[in-house]
């Protein structure tokens, strides 16, 4: 009994031992916080890496690919189709994009993927990614500025919100029963349930409000009537120019078809003069500085069609990183997204035929829409195409037979708990020298390491942090033994028995370790929970941004808590505090009771 | 330490219950050494030698004593600083061991008794009162005083008897005055009423030997005396046998016997007025 109402009375007599239980307390909170990020961070990355890849990637190692897609996939299909839900054929090609850009033209280096976008979505949510149907504008809605209330500015007529029945000026105030204030909250609650079949848009018209089913689109090749819209200016403009150039020019005889504008002042296109440059644009085009900025799309390639507004058979999604960059405003010193390249516009794609030598090929394309998946190096390097457009360009469609070859085949399993056996089916089904057969997460292999490698050293470093905590703990301990040589004497000469003496001071180490990790793990849990606001809270304090979302592509830290993580740094902590009371606890069971009433 | 409270109050043996087997292995008849009152015990040391070592030097203390008291005597040691006294009152407590010689309880060897039991008997059979109070200074009055029965009792032995313990304590604190005072902490206490705690202390085990330690030391004349008669009335009333070591004359001759110390050796066994 003294053992504890000893303990009780020393936690709340000795001060000093505040010290030892901030140090287990802040040590624990550290660690907490820390590794809630990390796995935050690592779990959006991992669901962002996923949200591309599909489970199981079967792919050749030529860039010839497979001659016969339909074949493989009847082939997968018999080896292991009991665990497949759904399957779609790619060509990936390396490749380069140019655009033009304030009369410069940028060249990139970029991965080509070709895809059917049907197929792809039922393979990993590709529509989450586009940026038309987050924004809203696939749906048919028109918003203000990311910052602007979600007030719709126009609805698209004929499309899937003016079918659901919105109308101009409703306020949008939850999505899919989350509410929403801002329209870049809506962007996100879009990005999360647009996948699904439709979404329920709870909608403010007037004093009246009301809730509307909104049937989502699939994702396809068509622009949208925005882009469309664009394309229709950008080629009215492009009309207007060159017919202010003729007058310079030896004209012939009127009314005669326009003539293609190309993509670049290439050999084998017919240019517009190169005086276009040094000519004062009209007045009455007020944005008439830009005529050089933007890239007139293209009617070459010997396409011709009803509507100069439709897009080329060759049409891109263009991953985001590789068109937008942050641009200060000079004025108002804001930084916004600056975007190269818009939807509706033309872009040239160079890349390598099938077979050998590989030859370059070039193509226009019509960027269609735009790619942001979060994940930077994605997002700065991809570049899906139509896989059909591709296979042609390519040479990858067998003239005689039709077959379409294809550089890899995902998978998406009905559950990836299945994803061994399945890698293992497909590993004994085609060879290993023309396939490789790898999950997503093998694919990713080296980032995912990389991120787990990361948090293990962190983890290391302030478990550190805690059992420097620890010696603390030994050296405030010793210390108060010594303080209490005498009263340990005393509790002797009563008769307390040198292992009752020794669990005073174990069960002190104990309590210590408890208090602390417990103050610990709520101080750690509670700045996680409210993490975003502390870092708002830094930034303002500071005056510049802690956590740059352009730069980490988060709108806010990711935190993702793990029960049995906090479990075991509590244990861990409590766990330090008893093996540091254990030596001071020894010493003082040790003592002589003559000696320690002696002692002064 | 799961020994209830009752087994005080029956007629005792040394380590009444749980300790009986060890200590029937000691060779002398119990027969011999029967109690002339039940409450008491008869203390006797035999040729105690007890040196310490200090580097290479061996510093003798004792040089064989023997000592006997009776059951229900008042015995006081006096000598002068250094003459061993309080050695001899710790070896005889079994707060230390004797270099050579033997400590008996009863006729039965104590001594040589391992860790656990002489644990055990210092709780159960022996109070301390030490000049310099020696009370816990995070602890109220009423919980230093009850401090060696929650050595005794497990945590779910103290609840159970709580009540008993809680009027056991009350008793005792009102018999040593302090009444007042229970919620107070021994900073706040004066030294008359802290060496009444530590008396208080020293009784609520109900021990049959009360040994202490000049303690009068630290109390001017009046307050000594005052806690003198409380010592010789706790003899004289409940019959408690009492070895006390002094260095004061007129405190040692309120005893019943007084032994004299010099040098490590009894000088005089002297009997008071």
């Amino acid at each position: 009994m003294y053992k504890i109402l000893l303990c009780l009375r020393y936690l709340r007599t000795r001060w000093i031992a505040m010290a030892s239980i901030i140090s287990v307390m802040l040590g624990v909170a550290t660690m907490i916080v820390v590794n809630s990020v990390m796995a935050g961070f690592a779990t959006e990355m991992r669901e962002r890496i996923h949200g591309i890849l599909a489970d199981v990637v079967l792919e050749t190692h030529t860039l010839d690919g497979d001659p016969d897609a339909a074949a493989r996939m009847r082939e997968i299909q018999d080896v292991a189709g009991e665990y497949i839900e759904a399957m779609t054929a790619t060509v990936e090609v390396y490749g380069m994009v140019s655009f033009k850009y304030r009369g410069q033209v940028i060249t990139r280096p970029v991965t080509l993927i070709g895809i059917d976008p049907q197929t792809k979505a039922a393979v990993s949510p590709l529509v989450t990614n586009l940026s038309s149907f987050t924004s809203g504008r696939r749906l048919g809605l028109k918003f203000g500025p990311e910052s602007s209330n979600c007030q719709v500015i126009a609805v698209t007529p004929d499309s899937a919100a003016a079918i659901a029945g919105l109308e101009n000026g409703d306020v949008i105030t939850a999505c899919n029963g989350d509410s929403v204030e801002y329209t870049r909250d809506l962007s996100s609650q879009l990005k999360n349930s647009i996948h699904q079949p439709t979404v329920s848009l709870a909608v403010r018209r007037g004093k009246r409000s009301l809730v509307l089913k909104v049937k989502i689109p699939r994702p396809s090749w068509d622009l949208t009537a925005d882009a469309r819209a664009h394309r229709r200016t950008l080629i009215e403009l492009e009309r207007r120019r060159i017919e202010w150039n003729r007058p310079r020019e030896i004209l012939p005889a009127g009314g005669t078809p326009l003539p293609p504008p190309g993509f670049d002042a290439g050999p084998s296109s017919a240019p517009p003069t190169g005086t276009a440059e040094q000519l004062t644009p009209p007045s009455s085009l007020p944005d008439a500085p830009d005529l050089d900025a933007l890239d007139p799309p293209t009617i070459a390639d010997g396409h011709t069609t009803e509507d100069p507004a439709a897009s080329l058979p060759a049409c891109v999604y263009l991953g985001s990183g590789l068109i937008e960059f942050p641009m200060e405003d000079k004025e108002t010193g804001e930084i916004r997204i600056e975007r190269m390249v818009l939807a509706g516009e033309d872009v040239r794609i160079t890349t390598v035929s099938a077979g050998r030598p590989p030859e370059p090929r070039h193509f226009t394309a019509t960027v269609i829409d735009v790619f942001k998946s979060g994940m930077s190096e994605y997002d700065s390097n991809l570049v899906f195409c139509n896989l059909e457009e591709l296979q042609q360009r390519r040479g990858m469609v067998d003239p005689s037979t039709g077959d379409r070859a294809v550089t890899s085949i995902q998978i998406k399993l009905k559950d990836f708990k299945h994803a061994d056996t399945v890698i293992k089916r497909l590993r004994a089904a085609f060879p290993a020298h023309i396939y490789s057969v790898r999950t997503w997460q093998q694919k990713q292999g080296p980032l995912l390491a990389a991120v787990e490698l990361e948090t293990g050293i962190l983890n290391i470093l302030l478990f550190l942090i805690i059992t420097v905590a620890g010696f603390g703990i030994l050296a405030i301990f010793y210390m108060i033994v010594v303080e209490k040589t005498r009263d340990i004497g005393i509790l002797k000469a009563l008769g307390a028995s040198s292992r009752g003496v020794m669990s005073i001071f174990l069960g002190y180490g104990i309590a210590l370790g408890i208090v602390g990790s417990g103050v610990g793990v709520l101080l750690g849990l509670v700045f996680v929970w409210y993490i975003n606001e502390i870092e708002s809270g830094i930034t303002w304090l500071l005056g510049r941004k802690v956590f740059d979302e352009t730069i980490y592509y988060f709108p806010e830290i990711p935190t993702a808590v793990d029960p049995f993580t906090v479990a075991w740094i509590a244990l861990g902590a409590v766990g330090i505090a008893v093996l540091a009371s254990i030596l001071p606890a020894r010493r003082a069971a040790k003592l002589h009771p003559v000696e320690a009433l002696r002692h002064e | 330490m799961s020994t209830p409270l009752d087994a005080s109050q029956q007629p005792r043996s040394i380590g009444a219950t749980g300790s009986e087997n060890s200590i029937s292995m000691i060779p002398e008849p119990p027969a011999v050494t029967a109690p002339v009152e039940p409450e008491a015990a008869r203390l006797e040391c035999v040729a105690l030698e007890k040196a310490f070592r200090k580097g290479d030097h061996v510093i003798p203390v004792l040089r064989g004593v023997d000592i006997d008291v009776a059951p229900g005597e008042f015995l006081s040691i006096v000598g002068q600083s250094g003459s061993g006294k309080s050695t001899l009152l710790h070896v005889m407590g079994l707060l230390d061991v004797p270099s050579v010689g033997e400590v008996h309880c009863d006729g039965r060897r104590i001594d040589n008794l391992p860790e656990s039991q002489r644990d055990r008997l210092r709780n159960r059979e022996f109070g301390f009162i030490f000049q310099s109070y020696h009370l816990l200074p995070e602890l109220t009055l009423l919980e230093n005083v009850v401090s060696p029965l929650s050595i005794r009792y497990s945590t779910l032995a103290w609840w159970q008897h709580r009540h008993q313990i809680r009027d056991q304590a009350a008793e005792i604190v009102e018999k040593v005055g302090l009444g007042h005072r229970l919620k107070h902490r021994p900073a706040e206490l004066s030294g008359g009423e802290m060496q009444r705690t530590a008396i208080a202390r020293a009784l609520i085990g109900q021990p049959r030997v009360l040994l202490a330690d000049e303690p009068t030391g630290n109390l001017d004349s009046n307050t000594g005396q005052e806690i003198m008669s409380l010592l010789a009335s706790l003899n004289e009333f409940e019959g408690l046998t009492i070895i006390m070591v002094t260095h004061d004359e007129r405190i040692a001759c309120r005893a019943h016997r007084t032994v004299r110390l010099g040098e490590g050796r009894i000088e005089m066994v002297g009997r008071a007025a």
